[in-house]
């Protein structure tokens, strides 16, 4: 299976081209039904190569497929070629997989829309550059699936671009991603210049006989890309308003996929990481404590369903760099996998809500929704244990596993990751409550609106329904992947091992487990008490509603000074450049008509002018000079 | 052995078509456009003809054609071509016939479209002459045709902008004219008196005298670009030229200033280029941030169109002098990338001023909704020109850069900076013209038609292409481009520094 690595993106791909050809024909539902199957058949593909490595003993788990030379130039030779081992085909493994399950779910959830064909051509051009994104054999490869999930994002997000807002956020994105690609493609230009390749294994290989300076800026330069691509601070602004894109789009590619590309190219690129200064790592770490803070605290205020869920992933992708800035790797990853579960889950069944809901997005218009969408609540509400960290749900070993590597790194990471888990499972436990609990405050809100005959909520269909089962199922038991109990049942670990090396920790597990599980039922508890009980009054202040006014102050200043600063770079060009050149015109001209006192603006005139000043240049080499 | 003159007739074709054009009769406009048609496919063909016949292991110039011309003077008919002028020469013979089937003059054909062929010899001899004489003369006929198109076939503002175009290159020519005929004087010595162009790259000047060469050569060539500051001839010709004129000023004619400096002023003039770098480099890189920040505040999508070329040029003087196997190839291949891709942006904006009338961004709304396939070809030419990789532009634009970092590091991350405006300025206006509800006057916003598909196609396809298999084209410049760097180095101490060699 080996060999057919490539079959990977192929089949996406080939969903691409024929609904480029044939999607209006194909319709709805029928294009979504190719776009899924084509999916799902690079997931078989995928287990096929999955199974393949591990036959082949731990050292020979890897296997680079090339396709053929893409830039060959001189001493830069860059194929179309594929990488194959534990890391690219576990992230390969979920990408297919989460990724069939929600192109699924959307041939129900997009049914009806009138460019039906065109959202999944997006998809599944997206399948296709999300798997050359982790496939890549070096860092180009990379790097083209890196800007095609960040085309397909932007096209995405502003797919329904009648919507002033969902236009502008597709562009946001868009355009934040590009700072954080100009730090990747630095970091291609370090990579390249020390090493002579851009080819993952060469690179890394170099890591070791590397200037420790060198290997420092190709790190840090690649963490500039993934804190654009991965929403951190101080670039996350972009995936809050990301939400404007149609939901399955926000599980997909919001969630569980493309904003963990940062995290995986860190991973990747993880033995330049250990040769660089220790100051790396520790800034990475800190900006993804900090984000996993700061975003928590935000998503405590939020009343939008699906912007809790936008900060509560950013929130979770700072955990994901913590892990990374404490050297722990496969954590990063595990918490990445599980994450790609209970996040998608949670993401589809707002959407589900939403769907039932007829496109109401405010939980403070929801309420006792259990009673009307039973297997929707029941699967959120597994996701919803899963995120808060309550064992033995999957989040709980894999965020557990990060604040241990966290613990070792420095106590104050400890305790700042601590108290994001208690405010994550807070405002997790407040939504729950918001949209599935307490009373159904929808009644009102459609007698506002002079509520249609068939305005209540409503369950999904199957179609929609069925996703949600297995990635609940997944939530639940996808912290078997990585138990902590053994050698033998961190399989995980041991599987990733030969790529990016083994987090040995001394630090006992079960007293932080125990401290960690205390705290997200503290945090459960306590929005009972506010949310569900009404002990006491809710902390919602509009300084968290406004996300610390951050984008607001970064829209201000680009609304304001900077765009008065580029605009004045236009008004020099025409006033100060271009003015200076028709002055010198006019000058000529004025000068030339009292000279000739003939009426001229004849361009003939001028040319003759310009011939006279040849012949007059001429002459002077010849007489002044001597010699021309 | 007399092998068939393919060159020459890459040049007399067009010229021959130019006349017979201009000898009908204004009362058979469909002859008119027919003839203009096939001798714009003909030499296309003939273009096509020299890529298939090109021999991609050789460095040398080939199809060479050497006939004495004025022979007191050393002065002959010397074409040739290299990987470095190949497929400039294609994409002249490419873009040609599209445009020619592709847009209409809104009066008097004839005149017009004699002009244009006129305008095809003069490009396609400046790109394959090996004289120094003969290239000026080609260079020079270039000006006149397009002065006359902008002027006479243009809008509003026509006049000024022609004249203003031609005034700039005029000044710009004149040094040249010095420049030729003194470069020519000077390495005479004892020898003959010669204009060719490869016996004079032989010459060794005086420090001093070679680097007041350059700069005659180098003002032209910088006016043509545009370089920062002698850009803003720009804007207003290419904003007020017609549309085909536009889309050969944009996708052919700015190549004579990126190929001048390579062809006429790197390789005859090494020591001078390399002593003037930091120059150029500098301008290049402001004129990459520069166009990029006045090309977003722009009200006019054309003029818009028109700074972003600033901008993508810019890139292209940065590899040019920064001198790496990767940075003039990568700028080779941009000069064809930007011609495609900047040459479909016109087009593309020719055809809403056709349907709307007008260029104003905020008189455009909403009109993905109803023209989606439009949208979509704008989408993909959009998506090259800011630089997404898979499509033409980032290969060049990365080449660029990576080779550029090798020797001017600071240069190129600031350089870098411009892919970050050059999505900024290009999806705030796809945003503004294409996204929101069409109000009522871009409700009747037709759809992309037959015709305008079938001259989009072709060029869609090659960004496409381009982007997926660079290695066909990359293949047949790099020779010639090592080659260039080698003789830099044998004229100067110049050493291209390779990756790799960084001491742990």
């Amino acid at each position: 299976m080996l060999d057919v690595v490539w079959l990977i993106p192929a089949f996406p791909l080939a969903g691409f081209a024929l609904i480029l050809l044939f999607g209006r024909r194909l319709g709805d539902p029928k294009a979504g039904y190719l776009a899924t199957l084509m999916c799902g058949a690079a997931f078989v593909v995928t287990a096929g190569v999955f199974f393949d490595l591990l036959s082949h003993s731990a050292e020979e788990r890897e296997h680079v497929d090339t396709v053929f030379s893409w830039v060959p130039l001189g001493s830069l030779q860059v194929d179309m070629a594929f990488l194959a081992d534990p890391l690219s085909i576990t992230m390969c493994l979920f990408v297919t997989g989460i990724g069939t399950l929600i192109h699924l779910y959307a041939v129900g959830y997009m049914h009806g829309d009138p460019r039906f064909s065109k959202f999944f051509l997006y998809l599944n051009l997206f399948a296709v550059s999300m798997l050359l994104l982790v496939l890549g054999e070096n860092m180009l490869v990379t790097f083209l699936g890196w800007e095609g999930v960040g085309t397909c994002s932007y096209l995405l997000i502003s797919f329904w671009h009648e919507r002033e807002s969902a236009a502008t956020a597709g562009k946001k994105a868009f355009v934040t991603n590009r700072v954080g690609d100009w730090g990747f493609m630095l970091a291609m230009f370090f990579a390249f210049q020390a090493t002579g390749t851009l080819s993952y294994i060469g690179v890394n290989e170099a890591a070791g006989t590397m200037a420790q300076s060198t290997a420092t800026a190709i790190a840090l330069l690649c963490f500039i890309g993934a804190v654009g691509k991965s929403a951190q601070l101080p670039l996350y602004l972009w995936l809050p308003d990301a939400m404007e894109g149609p939901t399955p789009v926000s599980a997909l590619i919001h969630a569980a996929t493309m904003v963990t590309a940062g995290v995986f190219l860190m991973c990747r690129m993880s033995p330049i990481l250990d040769a660089a200064s220790s100051y790396a790592p520790t800034i990475i770490a800190i900006v993804g404590v900090a984000t996993a803070l700061f975003a928590a605290t935000i998503a405590v205020a939020q009343n939008d369903i699906k912007k809790v869920l936008a900060y509560s992933t950013v929130s979770q992708l700072g955990y994901m760099f913590l892990a990374v800035g404490s050297g722990a790797y496969t954590a990063a990853i595990f918490h990445m996998v599980t994450h790609a579960f209970f996040k998608a889950l949670l993401f589809l069944g707002s959407g589900a809500v939403i769907h039932g809901m007829h496109h109401e997005q405010d939980m403070r218009r929801m309420g006792a929704l259990r009673k009307v969408m039973p297997v929707t609540a029941a699967t959120f509400i597994v996701g919803w244990l899963a995120i808060a960290g309550v064992p033995p749900f999957a989040g709980f070993w894999s965020k557990d596993d990060i604040l241990l590597a966290a613990y070792d790194k420095s106590p104050v990471l400890w305790i700042l990751g601590l108290v994001t888990a208690l405010l994550t499972a807070y405002y997790m436990t407040r939504q729950v409550i918001m949209v599935f609990y307490g009373e159904a405050r929808w009644h009102d809100a459609h007698e506002e609106h002079g509520a249609h005959g068939d305005a209540d909520p409503h369950e999904s269909p199957a179609i929609m329904l069925l996703p949600l089962v297995v990635l609940a199922g997944l939530s639940i038991v996808g912290g078997g992947l990585n138990l902590p109990f053994s050698h033998t049942t961190e399989r995980l670990a041991v599987w990733l091992e030969p790529v990016i090396g083994l987090h040995e920790s001394e630090t006992a597990k079960v007293p932080l487990a125990v401290i960690a599980t205390v705290v997200a039922l503290l945090g459960i508890a306590l929005s009972v008490m506010v949310y569900a009980k009404h002990k006491a009054k809710p902390v919602e202040p509009q300084v968290l509603a406004e996300g610390w006014y951050y984008d607001r102050t970064v829209s201000r200043f680009m609304g304001g000074p900077g765009r008065k600063a580029f605009d004045a770079a236009a008004w020099y060009d025409a006033t100060v450049v271009d003015g200076g050149v028709n002055g010198v015109g006019r000058l000529v001209r004025g000068t030339a008509q009292r000279i000739r006192t003939v009426q001229s603006g004849n361009v003939r005139n001028y040319a003759a002018a310009v011939g006279v000043g040849v012949v007059l240049l001429l002459a002077w080499f010849v007489v002044v000079r001597g010699s021309l | 052995m007399i092998s068939f003159p393919i060159l020459t007739m890459l040049v007399l074709v067009p010229t021959a078509g130019s006349l017979v054009v201009a000898a009908f009769s204004n009362r058979r406009p469909e002859w008119v456009k027919l003839t203009a048609l096939l001798t714009s496919v003909l030499t296309g063909a003939l273009s096509i003809w020299v890529l298939a016949a090109f021999d991609e292991a050789n460095a040398d110039f080939q199809f060479v054609s050497k006939h004495a011309w004025i022979k007191p003077w050393g002065i002959s008919w010397h074409l040739g071509v290299d990987g470095i002028s190949l497929f400039l020469v294609v994409l002249t013979g490419v873009l040609f016939p599209l445009v020619i089937a592709g847009t209409d003059p809104h009066h008097d054909h004839k005149r017009y479209l004699s002009w244009m062929l006129l305008l095809e010899a003069g490009l396609m001899g400046s790109f394959i002459s090996l004289d120094l004489f003969l290239f000026f003369v080609f260079f020079e006929i270039v000006l006149v045709p397009m002065y006359f198109l902008i002027a006479g076939w243009g809008y509003e503002g026509r006049v000024h902008a022609a004249m203003k175009f031609f005034l700039f290159t005029m000044v710009g020519s004149a040094f040249m004219l010095v420049g030729v005929i003194a470069t020519a004087f000077l390495a005479k010595g004892n020898g003959p008196l010669t204009f060719d162009l490869i016996e004079l790259a032989k010459a060794d000047f005086a420090p001093t005298t070679g680097r007041w060469l350059f700069f005659a050569f180098a003002v032209a060539f910088a006016v043509k670009v545009p370089i920062f500051p002698l850009h803003t001839w720009l804007p207003d010709a290419h904003t007020q030229a017609p549309t085909g004129g536009s889309v050969i000023l944009a996708g052919v004619m700015l190549k004579l200033g990126t190929y001048g400096l390579l062809r006429f002023g790197v390789y005859l003039f090494p020591e001078a280029a390399l002593w003037s770098r930091s120059l150029w480099l500098t301008l290049a890189v402001i004129g990459i941030i520069y166009g990029a920040i006045v090309a977003t505040m722009q009200k006019d999508l054309k003029r818009l169109v028109a700074y972003s070329s600033v901008a993508h040029l810019g890139f292209i003087v940065l590899g040019t002098f920064a001198m790496t196997t990767q940075s003039i190839s990568g700028s080779v291949m941009q000069n064809i990338n930007h011609g495609v891709s900047t040459g479909a942006l016109f087009l593309l904006v020719g055809m809403i001023y056709e349907r709307r009338h007008t260029r104003e961004i905020s008189e455009l709304k909403g009109l993905q909704k109803v023209a989606p396939i439009f949208a979509g070809v704008f989408m993909v030419v959009m998506l090259s020109s800011i630089g997404v990789p898979g499509l033409n532009g980032f290969v060049g634009e990365y080449l660029v850069l990576v080779g550029s970092f090798l020797t001017a590091r600071w240069w190129t991350v600031v350089a870098a900076t411009g892919v970050i405006l050059a999505a900024l300025y290009l999806l705030w206006a796809y945003q503004r013209v294409f996204h929101g509800e069409p109000d009522e006057a871009n409700k009747g916003f037709g759809e992309l038609k037959a015709r305008e598909a079938a001259v989009l196609l072709p060029l869609v396809g090659v960004i496409v292409f381009t982007g997926v298999y660079p290695k066909p084209m990359l293949d047949r410049i790099e020779p010639s481009v090592k080659r260039l760097i080698e003789h830099v180095s044998d004229k100067t101490s110049y050493v291209e520094p390779q990756p790799a060699e960084e001491a742990p």
